[in-house]
């Protein structure tokens, strides 16, 4: 069995997809693809039924907020495929105004509550989930807190100012 | 209005009650809202965060040493894995190469530390069936891995052991004593304990069947660690992506058939005795490499300087301040490293602008993942088997809520 290369994988998904993989990287070993949000469940089904990727184990997912960017929040998709031991990151950006992707769990049931926690701390809306709502922070709350906008404490406080700190 | 018609009119009703989160056989916050008809379970609706403390925010206003005290709270059954692993991650980012001694250090640490949680899910499970004495037993081994941190990094819980780039302090030879001496002791005891359950026609029936899930489901569920082994998955982090040097130790992985609770209960049994016969291995090894090496030379700029210097170097002096201070800018990068939990993958994926903190920090909690499998474990069983389900699954509420 030849070994799985990180330009294996990205040669495969720039053959099916094409314009659909906007960049890539890899950065530590490992690779990271950033794709059009609407292509994202046929990449991960691509993903999974193609005999020689077969990435059908989902690690991780989670979100990111980049306030100076265009698609400023990011769904990130680690996926793993046991057989080849080989780890690769999927990522789609969308806009903080219509922050909508379809979702994974008829994929991964794994997503479900992954995709709740990205919801609840980001606000990123999961098209199709199957109970898509808080799961970590109460119901009643009104923001999304791991939206860099949010403070961690009251920023009305004076003593913890940059500028004590030199900085 | 005979009798049978009376029956056959009254409309069959499922009974909805709340489980937990304060009831004592929950192990912890866990609030699930089960809907049984009579005694069987129809469907079971989890409730998790009631002790979320927000780390992945409080970890993104931090300097990275002091992220190592957060991971300490996520499992804290096992804290030294997830310290460690937090340390590795930095590492990695910061290119840090440790030397073997230290590596093998670490890999003692993380072996007891997963014995310690080990011991807690089987003995917790035991007192679950109705056998109490069991985990009264184990409790006064697991006490001497405490006592063996302690000796190690002065804390037993929430321990905060070592730092980026090594220890803060070399084994005491006290601390080797303790070892030598646990490793003597323990495996005497938790034999009594497998003679106690391992064969136990009460325990046998309690536990087989109960809760089971099949190696497919269980992929798909994202399960890793022991609960995927006993469904029969090979998998284990330190063999597929071996991190602090496991690749030159040798043992086995434990694999179940089932994916029920005795499957998983006799895997932690047999990872106990692989993590013992880690430790002896390692100890040999230490024996090899060069004495009072406890921390990587070439992680100055995250390391503490020894403090004699600190007192009479001006450079040292300016280290020890940065580093305190938490002035301490990493590369800019991303990156996802994971170790092998005690009860599952753990992950970090770490995104730095090249700050002094993070600008976003995940943790891949492995109970967070493998839980909301719950539900369709605990389908068509008992309530009394979604109780044992539970404590064989070893969910860590401190880990489950971050």
């Amino acid at each position: 069995m030849a070994e799985l290369t990180n330009q294996y994988i990205l040669d495969k998904l720039i053959a099916k997809f094409g314009s659909a993989i906007l960049s890539h990287e890899e950065q530590y070993g490992m690779l990271s693809v950033t794709a059009d949000k609407d292509s994202n469940i046929e990449i991960l089904r691509f993903l999974w039924e193609e005999s020689d990727l077969e990435f059908q184990f989902m690690t991780d997912l989670c979100g990111v907020h980049y306030p100076d960017a265009d698609l400023q929040l990011v769904v990130v998709y680690h996926l793993h495929s046991l057989v080849k031991n080989v780890r690769f990151r999927l990522k789609f950006g969308l806009p903080i105004d219509n922050p909508t992707i379809r979702t994974a769990t008829a994929v991964y049931e794994t997503a479900n509550w992954m995709e709740r926690e990205t919801y609840d701390f980001f606000g990123v809306i999961f098209e199709g989930h199957p109970n898509l709502c808080r799961i970590l922070n109460i119901d009643s709350m009104e923001v999304f807190p791991l939206r860099k906008e949010y403070p961690l404490e009251d920023p009305n406080r004076i003593d913890k100012k940059d500028h004590f700190f030199g900085r | 209005m005979s009798h049978v018609q009376l029956v056959n009119e009254i409309e069959k009703e499922t009974t909805t009650i709340n489980f937990g989160p304060t009831h004592p056989s929950t192990h912890g916050v866990f609030q699930n809202v089960l809907e049984v008809d009579g005694e069987r379970i129809v469907s079971a609706v989890p409730t998790i965060g009631y002790i979320h403390r927000a780390f992945e925010k409080l970890a993104e206003h931090r300097p990275f040493n002091q992220i190592t005290p957060i991971t300490d709270r996520l499992n804290y059954c096992s804290s030294p894995i997830n310290n460690i692993g937090w340390h590795l991650t930095m590492e990695k980012l910061l290119g840090i190469e440790t030397p073997k001694r230290v590596d093998y250090m670490r890999v003692i640490i993380m072996e007891l530390a997963r014995i310690s949680d080990h011991l807690v899910c089987n003995s917790i499970l035991g007192v679950d069936t109705g056998a109490f004495t069991g985990f009264l037993y184990v409790f006064q081994e697991r006490e001497k891995i405490y006592d063996i941190f302690e000796e190690v990094c002065g804390a037993r819980l929430t321990t905060n052991i070592g730092r980026i780039g090594g220890f803060e302090r070399d084994f005491s030879p006290r601390a080797f004593l303790l070892l030598d001496k646990f490793l003597k002791e323990f495996p005497v005891c938790y034999k009594e304990f497998e003679a106690l359950f391992n064969r136990n026609r009460i325990f046998m029936d309690r536990t087989i069947g109960c809760g089971a899930i099949s190696a497919e489901r269980a992929l798909n569920y994202g399960f890793t660690g022991p609960n995927l082994r006993a469904a029969g998955v090979d998998y284990d982090v330190r063999v597929a992506t071996p991190y602090s040097s496991y690749e030159d130790f040798e043992f086995d992985i434990p694999v179940g058939l089932h994916g029920d609770t005795y499957d998983r209960f006799m895997v932690l049994g047999e990872e106990i005795w692989e993590s013992i016969r880690i430790i002896h291995q390692a100890l040999e090894k230490i024996k090899k490499e060069p004495a009072g090496v406890y921390y990587s030379e070439n992680a100055k700029s995250i390391y503490l300087p020894p403090k004699n210097e600190v007192y009479t170097s001006m450079e040292a002096l300016i280290y020890h301040f940065k580093i305190i201070m938490g002035e301490v800018d990493a590369p800019a990068g991303e990156i996802y490293n994971c170790v092998e939990g005690a009860n599952g993958e753990l992950g970090f994926y770490l995104i730095s602008d090249g700050g002094r903190q993070p600008y976003r920090l995940h943790f891949r909690r492995p109970s967070f993942i493998y839980y909301q499998a719950y539900p369709e474990m605990v389908k068509g069983g008992l309530i009394s088997d979604a109780v044992v389900t539970m404590s064989s699954l070893n969910v860590i509420a401190g880990e489950l809520d971050a």
